[in-house]
C-alpha cells in the first residue's frame, strides 16, 4: 500500500511538473492580456531541442536552457502577431501549434539521420530525491526529479511577482484594461511582450522535462496533448498560479492512475486508461470554462490611441 | 497673445490629421495658472483630440505647446506625468477588479526592494492627499463596487498622487447626478485654492457658467474664439459652439393626454446573472404623452428595456400594451404589437454598420409586402422606401441609399434609425438616449420629431440619463432607482434638485467613509 502510495506521489510530481511550467507560462501571457493557446506547439519545440542539445552536449542542464530559448523564440512569433499586427490571437495560436511539431519533427529528421525521434540522452536531469539513497528501506519506490523543484520554484516566484510587486500589479492591470496602464504612462506592447516571451520560456522548459527528464528522448508523440491539458490547467486554476498548479497536480495523479490502475489486479485495456488524462481535462473544461473569470481584455488587440 | 510664464498651458497652431480627415486645424490656446479654464465645442469638434494631444496620447502634426512659457514636447502621457499634467477621461480608466488603492497607485507604485509594493505607505500618501482635498473614498473597495461619481474621485485622486498641477476633465459632468456635479464643483474649487489649474471639456453651458472664468470655443477642428465667460450668456456661448442660431429651449404645447396604452404590473425581473433588478416596477403611459424615466446608469434601465422586448424572463407581474399582455412572448411579437424602440446604442442594436442605408431601412420590415416578393427581395420598392425615408428625415448626404450606414455621421445614422421607426406608426415609441452623441443641431432635430409624435397621439416612453433631456422633454417624469419607481413628478413640480434626489436614492452618496 504504501509502495502504491509512492508510486503514486512520484508519478503525479513527476508528470505535473513540465505541465506545471506551461501552465505558469499561460498564466503570465493570460494575465497580461495575450491568449496563447500555442503553449502545446512552444513545448513541442522545447522537447526537441531539449533531448537534441542534450544529446549532442551530453548536458542535460544545457539542454534545457536551450529548450527555453527555443520556446521563447516561437513566442516571439506569436507576440509579433498579436501584439504588434494585431492579429487574431486564437489564429496565431493554431498557427504556432502547427509550426512547433511540424518544426521540431524536421530538425529530427535533419540531425538525426531521417529519424522522427532523437537519440537517447546519455544524462538525464538529475533527482532531487533519489530511490538509491533509500535501497531497502520502505521509500524505496519515492524519486522526484529537479524538474519538479523548479516547477515549484517557478510557481511560488510567479505568484510573488504578480500580486506583491508593481510589476505584477500592471501585468494583471493590463489583461483587464490595458488603456489603464497605457495612460499611467507604462507601454503596454513592451511588457506584453515580456509577458508572451517568458511564456514562451516555460512552455518550452515544460517540453524540455518531458525529455530530459521523464523519457530520454524525444518522440513524436513525447508532447501529445500536455499543452492544451496545460490551458485546461489555467482556466481551472482560475489564473492564478497556485490555482494552475493544484490543477497540474490533478492532471499529473490521473496519469499515475493511468499507470497505477495498468499494474493492478483487474485488467483494463490500455487504451482506455490512457484516456484518463484527457477525459478529466474535457470534464473540467465542460465545468468550469463558462464560471471562471478570465481576464477581461485576453484575446483582444490592443491599439493605442483608438479613436 | 504672447507667450508668457503666467500660463500653465499654451498651444499655438496644433494640427492633428486621423488619415484624410483633419481633427484640428491649427487650434490656440491659453490657460492662466490657477484658474479654471472650459473647452467648448460639439460633439467631434476636436476637444477631446487637443487634451489627448497635451496629455501625449496623440502626437500632434503641427503646433508646438508651451508649459510656463516653455516649449516642450510630449511625446507620450509619462512625459505629460512628468511635467505634472493628469487627465481624467471621459471613460474612466480604471481597472474593475482592482481596489480603489490599486487603482490609484498603478503606474507609480511605492514600493520596498525588488519592486515590492508597500501598501501601507502608499495608503498613508493617498490619505493625506483625500484630506487635503475634502474628497470622501473608501481605498479599500473595489472598483465595480462604487458609485460612478466615486469612480471620478478615484481618477482625479490618480493625478493628484502623481504631483499633477494641471488638471484635464474630459466631460466630467457627463455621467454625474446633480448632487455629484455640484459635489466635483466643489473639488474643483478646492483644487484651484490650491493653486491647480483646470481644464474642463464639455459640451454644457450651465456648468461652464458654475466653474469656468475663461472659455475657449472650438468648432469642427477650428479655433473660434477665447472669451471671459461672465461677458456671455448661455444662449451666445451655444450660438459661438454651433455656428448659427438655436434654440436651447425645447418648444411644445400643453400634452392633451387620452386613454392608456401602455401599462407595467408589479413587473420583477432578474438579470442574466441571476440578480433581482427590477423589483415591482409598476407604471402606465397615455396616448399623447412623453413619460422621461429619469435614473442613474445601471438602476434597472437596461434589464426594462430587454425584459420588454422579451430578451429577459419576467419572473412576475405584466407588460400591457392596449390591453394585450406581451412579457414572455417574443421579440417579434413585441415589435408587431405596434411598439418601436429607438436602441441606446445604435451601433450595437440599431442598425447593421456594415450594411447599405437602405438595407438597414428595411431591416424590421423585410419580410413584409411589398420588400418582400414571394420570398424574394423587391429592391425597387426598398430603394423607394429609403429615398422617402431620407428625404422625410432629412438624411444627409441625400444620395446615400447605397452607402454603408458606417459611413454617415452618428446624427444621420441616428435621424435614419428614428425614421424607420416612427413610420412603423408605433403606439409606443421607447426613446433610449436618443440624443446621445449627437451635436445641437440634430438634437434639437430628434426633439422636434419626437414632440410631433406626441402630437399626433401616441406615448412615447423617453429614457435618458441626461436630466435635462427628460426635463426639457417629458410631460411626466418617473425616477428609476434600484429597479423600482421612487417617484414621479408632473412636468410643472419636477426641477434639477427634487428628481437629482430621488436619483441619489434618496440621500447623499456620503455615507461611504475612508
Amino acid at each position: 500500500m504504501l509502495n502504491n502510495i509512492l508510486i503514486a506521489i512520484t508519478i503525479t510530481l513527476m508528470y505535473s511538473a513540465p505541465l506545471t511550467l506551461a501552465a505558469i507560462g499561460g498564466v503570465i501571457s493570460e494575465r497580461s492580456g495575450i491568449t496563447n493557446i500555442g503553449i502545446e506547439g512552444m513545448m513541442s519545440i522545447g522537447a526537441l531541442t531539449g533531448a537534441a542539445v542534450g544529446y549532442f552536449t551530453q548536458n542535460p542542464w544545457f539542454g534545457l536552457i536551450c529548450a527555453g530559448i527555443a520556446g521563447g523564440l516561437l513566442a516571439l512569433l506569436h507576440a509579433v502577431a498579436s501584439i504588434s499586427c494585431r492579429a487574431d490571437q486564437t489564429v496565431s495560436g493554431l498557427a504556432i501549434n502547427l509550426i512547433g511539431p511540424g518544426l521540431a519533427m524536421f530538425l529530427s529528421r535533419y540531425f538525426f539521420s531521417g529519424a522522427t525521434m532523437t537519440l537517447p540522452v546519455p544524462v538525464k536531469l538529475p533527482k532531487v530525491v533519489d530511490p538509491i539513497y533509500f535501497q531497502n528501506t520502505p521509500f524505496s519506490s519515492l524519486s522526484i526529479d529537479a524538474s519538479v523543484v523548479i516547477a515549484l520554484i517557478v510557481v511560488i516566484v510567479t505568484s510573488f511577482v504578480l500580486y506583491q510587486t508593481k510589476w505584477g500589479l500592471r501585468i494583471r492591470a493590463m489583461g483587464e484594461h490595458p488603456a489603464a496602464v497605457d495612460t499611467l504612462g507604462v507601454s503596454v506592447y513592451k511588457s506584453r511582450y515580456t509577458c508572451v516571451i517568458i511564456s514562451g520560456i516555460l512552455a518550452g522548459l515544460g517540453g524540455g522535462t518531458v525529455t530530459l527528464a521523464i523519457i530520454s528522448q524525444f518522440t513524436p508523440t513525447a508532447i501529445s496533448g500536455q499543452g492544451f491539458i496545460a490551458l485546461a490547467a489555467v482556466i481551472f486554476g482560475k489564473w492564478r498560479p497556485i490555482g494552475a498548479y493544484l490543477a497540474c497536480l490533478l492532471f499529473g495523479f490521473s496519469q499515475a492512475l493511468v499507470i497505477l490502475l495498468g499494474g493492478g489486479s483487474i485488467q483494463i485495456p490500455s487504451t482506455l486508461l490512457a484516456m484518463i488524462p484527457y477525459i478529466l481535462t474535457i470534464a473540467v473544461l465542460i465545468l468550469f470554462v463558462g464560471r471562471s473569470s478570465a481576464p477581461k481584455a485576453a484575446g483582444v488587440p490592443y491599439k493605442k490611441g483608438e479613436r | 497673445m504672447e507667450i508668457n510664464k503666467d500660463y500653465a498651458v499654451q498651444m499655438r497652431g496644433i494640427s492633428k490629421f486621423f488619415g484624410n480627415f483633419q481633427a484640428l486645424d491649427s487650434v490656440d490656446l491659453d490657460v492662466k495658472k490657477g484658474e479654471t479654464h472650459a473647452i467648448l465645442g460639439e460633439n467631434g469638434a476636436g476637444k477631446s483630440t487637443l487634451m489627448n494631444i497635451l496629455y501625449g496620447l496623440y502626437g500632434a502634426d503641427g503646433g508646438t505647446i508651451y508649459l510656463n512659457g516653455e516649449p516642450v514636447y510630449i511625446k507620450n502621457p509619462s512625459v505629460a506625468i512628468s511635467y505634472g499634467i493628469g487627465m481624467v477621461h471621459q471613460h474612466f480608466m480604471l481597472v474593475e477588479k482592482f481596489t480603489v488603492l490599486q487603482n490609484i497607485i498603478l503606474g507609480n507604485e511605492t514600493t520596498d526592494k525588488f519592486g515590492i509594493i508597500n501598501m501601507r505607505k502608499a495608503r498613508k500618501k493617498v490619505i493625506e492627499i483625500i484630506k487635503r482635498y475634502g474628497m470622501n473614498v473608501d481605498l479599500k473597495k473595489k472598483i465595480r463596487n462604487i458609485s460612478v461619481g466615486m469612480q471620478q474621485k478615484v481618477e482625479i485622486l490618480k493625478a493628484l498622487y502623481r504631483g499633477a498641477e494641471i488638471l484635464i476633465l474630459d466631460e466630467p459632468t457627463a455621467v454625474l447626478t446633480p448632487q455629484e456635479v455640484d459635489e466635483l464643483l466643489e473639488i474643483i474649487e478646492n483644487l484651484k485654492k490650491d493653486g491647480k489649474t483646470v481644464i474642463i471639456i464639455t459640451h454644457k453651458l450651465k456648468e461652464i457658467k458654475k466653474s469656468s472664468k475663461e472659455c475657449t470655443i472650438i468648432r469642427k477642428g477650428k479655433f473660434v474664439d477665447c472669451v471671459n465667460v461672465k461677458d456671455e450668456s448661455e444662449q451666445s456661448l451655444a450660438e459661438k459652439m454651433v455656428g448659427h442660431k438655436v434654440k436651447l429651449l425645447v418648444d411644445k404645447e400643453k400634452a392633451t393626454p387620452g386613454d392608456v396604452v401602455f401599462e407595467i404590473k408589479d413587473l420583477n425581473v432578474k438579470s442574466h446573472r441571476g440578480v433581482d433588478v427590477i423589483k415591482n416596477l409598476s407604471m402606465s403611459l397615455k396616448k399623447g404623452e412623453i413619460y422621461g424615466l429619469a435614473g442613474v446608469d445601471g438602476n434597472g434601465q437596461k434589464e426594462l428595456m430587454e425584459a420588454l422586448i422579451c430578451r429577459l424572463y419576467v419572473e412576475s407581474g405584466k407588460i400591457l400594451i392596449n390591453g394585450k399582455e406581451i412579457q414572455n412572448t417574443s421579440t417579434r411579437n413585441v415589435l408587431d404589437s405596434k411598439i418601436s424602440i429607438i436602441h441606446e446604442d445604435r451601433h450595437r442594436y440599431g442598425c447593421i454598420l456594415g450594411m447599405s442605408v437602405a438595407d438597414n431601412a428595411i431591416l424590421e420590415k423585410y419580410r413584409e409586402k411589398p420588400f418582400n416578393a414571394n420570398g424574394f427581395l423587391n429592391y425597387d420598392e426598398r430603394d423607394k422606401y429609403t429615398e422617402k425615408l431620407i428625404e422625410k428625415y432629412d438624411v444627409r448626404p441625400s444620395k446615400c441609399k447605397y452607402t454603408k450606414i458606417r459611413n454617415l455621421s452618428g446624427g444621420n445614422q441616428q435621424k435614419l434609425v428614428i425614421g424607420r421607426e416612427i413610420e412603423n406608426d408605433p403606439d409606443l415609441l421607447i426613446a433610449i438616449q436618443p440624443t446621445r452623441g449627437l451635436d445641437v443641431g440634430a438634437i434639437e432635430y430628434v426633439h422636434k420629431v419626437l414632440i410631433d409624435l406626441r402630437d399626433k397621439g401616441k406615448a412615447i416612453l423617453l429614457i435618458s440619463l441626461e436630466l435635462d433631456e427628460i426635463l426639457d422633454l417629458s410631460d411626466r417624469i418617473g425616477v428609476i432607482y434600484d429597479g423600482s419607481i421612487v417617484g414621479e413628478f408632473d412636468q410643472k413640480e419636477a426641477n434639477e434638485q427634487n428628481v437629482g434626489l430621488l436619483m441619489a436614492g434618496g440621500k447623499n452618496n456620503d455615507e461611504e467613509h475612508i
